[in-house]
């Protein structure tokens, strides 16, 4: 399985948008950067997560921290750490960089 | 996954042409890679299917053009070059008219693709 990560915010850019086209069941997504504002609650693109009960979302700590995110991300996304982050990547066997 | 040293590549192009050079970047990549011998599918998907836009004359912007790099693609037995029906749909564009031949394919398609390589290359 492919491990998609995505640093654009979707407000702004297609990144988010046409990676989740792309993602086949039982992927990982991992938002980093600019791409943690995809999870903010009760927008367009975090309905679209919760529907996409397929797809394992995950978000990076330091991240959603910088941007003051903390309390409104969705609760269905995973947080993780750097380590975290490792963890995934090497638990997939390619990464796909959607920016 | 392949275990030998041929690695099976995906390059996955979804950037217009000109704005900026991941575009370009790309195909430059792709050349290099030939060069090498790996095995190599590129995919236009996304506003990556501007590149594949027939008659683009970029002298007055004053850049290189990137049908040439294109057209070049044969040259080093890159023959493996697939583009997205939906991305073509969207944007009104004929596969037909396109400035290389390039497969057509579905998205579902594409993601299989991705899904079976060792490295992908997004742009």
């Amino acid at each position: 399985m492919i491990l998609h990560t995505i640093n654009k915010s979707p407000f702004d850019n297609h990144s988010f948008t046409e990676c989740l086209q792309h993602c086949q069941p039982n992927c990982s997504v991992l938002l980093i950067e600019d791409g943690v504002y995809a999870a903010q609650q009760k927008t367009t693109f975090s309905d679209i997560i919760s529907q996409r009960v397929d797809i394992n979302f995950y978000a990076l700590k330091a991240d959603i921290l910088a941007r003051g995110l903390e309390a409104t991300t969705l609760s269905s996304v995973t947080i993780i750490d750097d380590a975290g982050f490792v963890e995934l990547a090497v638990n997939h066997h390619t990464v796909q960089s959607w920016f | 996954m392949n275990t030998s040293s041929t690695k099976r590549m995906v390059l996955f192009c979804r950037k217009s042409p000109y704005g900026n050079a991941l575009a370009r970047e790309a195909l430059e990549i792709a050349l290099a890679t030939a060069v090498f011998e790996q095995d190599l599918a590129i995919i236009f998907s996304g506003d990556g299917v501007w590149q594949l836009q027939p008659q683009q004359n970029s002298a007055e912007i004053h850049v290189k053009s990137q049908q040439k790099l294109l057209a070049a693609f044969a040259m080093y037995d890159l023959n493996e070059i697939y583009v997205e029906q939906e991305a073509l749909e969207l944007r009104n564009i004929n596969h037909q008219e396109l400035s290389i031949a390039a497969t057509l394919i579905d998205r579902q398609k594409a993601a299989e693709l991705c899904n079976s390589a060792d490295i992908i290359l997004n742009f």
